[in-house]
């Protein structure tokens, strides 16, 4: 993460609205240790998925992808999976804050998932907003991280940060 | 230029005299809500380090997604948040049977009043802004620094104003209205944006149905949602509430800029009952449009639409009358008050001398955890708010959305029914 350059290959292209119940059900929600919540990612309604993931490996999907609850188990499920991150058009906005906060990567990028195959091999400078699909020698534009973003990947999430600027009082 | 009702309260809380969206403030927090998932918050906070919460009387706990426990697991978190509660000061606490729905009890118990800062670690926290609250879902991480420092950053959201006018067509309710709405703008159609309802529709409405409105405004993916605060909303809040000092005239400024102005007009546009069919809130029809639909199971309930106007006009529907017999009613008064009333008012021998159970205050099968969970193949008619692949049980099950009236009507028939065509 240091160089805020991520490599991995794409382990499935998704469609619109990928909500929270189907990236963790409601079932699992009284699990309350956030690396526990790794085995149930996509139980239900994409079984394969954690079947084929190897760590580092990308999620692609369409428009609002983690609309619905505000569990934050959601995002802990992919980022403890090992997820290298998500890639999507847009993302709905208490699943993109929760992301920020446990520092799981999330890269918005409109057309990525028109673009890019599943298996796909692909960097992505994070910085500048580029995913190089490598498999088809690609260049796609994506945004680049904001502010919050980049200070909170640098720091691993929101916890580490508020821990290290509360240690010093 | 004027200011949005949003940006007038982030401006506020932000110690601002103005903001403009997109710009970023750091807002006091006047209100810190979780359900069960505080264990998660009070794992996030013990791991930053820091001893007491910022203001344990601004931090509210309300149990209800797994109410009374339903396994050992959920009965160690739940030991855990009473601990943790007791430990930190915190009176706030609705423990079982003390509270209900916690989008319920937070306006019962005068925690919300206009102008107010409200997260909650759940989405349906846009609830609250049918009293003008800023009121926003937010991640159990995000809460956890909200209950170290008090404040949390936002983006000023651009506002979209959504004017209602004309009176409800008979059998058409604020659920079908909402639903109209999010069909029309889809999923995502207000993500990351304030919505203020206007109008002539959303004047006369009552309370619980301005809630319906604002809680379900999440699922078009609403950051906050408002309804006017008016006579209606002052009342309800001198009646619950002993701190008056909030703001009694907050609306927006006759100037103010929206990102775009929508016009509904309710009686010419929405004609019949309006269903959202498996698996997404925007996949939106007419009743008739979804054609013969045999059902196993009615739930009337949850957040959205398990108030006592909802229990009443459930009640109507079903006195006298009997639940099919192939189908289970569920019925879930949205808190330990709405049950008491519904209770004191008949509602309750009607539901069960018809045939439905009722289910403890709580949010019951609407998470997919307990009291009532599908099995494969099996249809859902309920008026709650998500119909998402497995919501509530199987993944092979199918939830439609609807109405109470149209639940009701449905239950008795054993088949979708517009509740004005029950003989």
């Amino acid at each position: 993460m240091e160089d805020f350059i991520l490599r991995g290959k794409v382990v499935a292209v998704l469609g619109d609205n990928i909500d929270t119940d189907i990236i963790y059900p409601g079932r699992y929600l009284n699990i309350t240790d956030k690396k526990d919540t790794a085995e149930h990612a996509f139980e239900l309604a994409y079984p394969e998925i954690k079947k084929k993931m190897e760590p580092g490996d990308f999620i692609v999907a369409a428009k609002n992808f983690g609309c619905g609850s505000s569990r934050e188990q959601a995002t802990a499920a992919l980022k403890y999976s090992g997820f290298g991150g998500v890639i999507a058009s847009s993302f709905a906005r208490i699943f993109f804050r929760n992301s920020l906060n446990l520092g799981l990567p999330l890269i918005s990028s409109q057309d990525a998932y028109k673009v890019i195959k599943e298996g796909d091999e692909l960097e992505i400078d994070l910085l500048k907003g580029i995913i190089n699909d490598k498999t088809s020698n690609t260049q796609i534009i994506a945004s680049p991280l904001d502010e919050k973003a980049v200070l909170y990947l640098k720091e691993g999430g929101l916890i580490p940060y508020l821990r290290k600027k509360y240690s010093k009082k | 230029m004027g200011m949005t009702i949003a940006e007038k309260i982030l401006a506020r809380a932000s110690g601002k005299e103005k903001v403009k969206p997109d710009e970023v403030v750091v807002a006091k927090v006047d209100v810190a809500m979780s359900h069960e998932n505080a264990d998660v918050v009070r794992k996030s906070f013990i791991e930053i380090g820091v001893e007491k919460v910022w203001d344990p009387k601004k931090i509210v706990i309300i149990f209800d997604h797994r109410v009374p426990a339903e396994s050992e697991r959920t009965a160690t978190t739940h030991k855990a948040v009473r601990e943790f509660v007791k430990s930190q000061g915190i009176k706030n606490f609705y423990d079982v049977g003390k509270g209900g729905i916690c989008h319920q009890v937070l306006p019962e118990k005068g925690h919300i009043f206009p102008g107010a800062v409200v997260v909650g670690t759940d989405s349906h926290t846009t609830t609250h802004g049918a009293f003008g609250a800023f009121a926003l879902g937010i991640g159990a991480t995000e809460m956890a620094g909200v209950w170290t420092e008090g404040e949390l950053w936002f983006k000023v959201p651009h506002t979209i104003k959504i004017v209602c006018d004309g009176e409800f067509n008979p059998g058409i309710y604020a659920k079908d209205l909402i639903l109209y709405i999010i069909g029309k703008i889809k999923a995502d159609g207000a993500d990351y944006r304030a919505v203020e309802f206007t109008g002539s529709t959303i004047e006369n409405m009552s309370i619980a149905s301005r809630m319906v409105i604002c809680n379900l405004s999440m699922e078009m993916g609403a950051k906050v949602a408002f309804t006017p605060v008016d006579k209606k909303v002052i009342e309800y809040i001198h009646q619950r509430r002993k701190d008056w000092s909030f703001d009694h005239n907050l609306k927006a400024d006759d100037d103010a800029v929206y990102e775009k102005v929508i016009h509904i007009d309710v009686t010419n546009e929405i004609k019949e009952p309006q269903i959202a069919c498996p698996h997404s809130v925007d996949n939106v029809k007419n009743l008739s449009e979804v054609g013969d639909l045999i059902i196993h199971q009615g739930v009337i309930g949850s957040c959205t639409n398990g108030r006592l106007e909802d229990l009443a006009e459930a009640a109507q529907i079903l006195k006298n009358r009997k639940v099919h017999p192939d189908v289970r009613l569920i019925i879930i008064p949205a808190s330990q008050e709405v049950y008491l009333e519904a209770l004191n008012r008949g509602y309750i021998q009607t539901f069960i001398e018809a045939g439905a159970m009722i289910n403890p205050s709580g949010c019951g099968p609407c998470v997919g955890v307990h009291q009532g969970i599908l099995a494969a193949g099996e249809v859902c008619i309920s008026s709650t708010n998500r119909n998402f692949i497995g919501r509530m049980g199987s993944k092979d099950s199918f939830v439609y959305l609807a109405s109470p009236a149209v639940v009701a009507a449905s239950s008795i028939t054993g088949k979708l029914t517009n509740p004005i065509n029950l003989k």
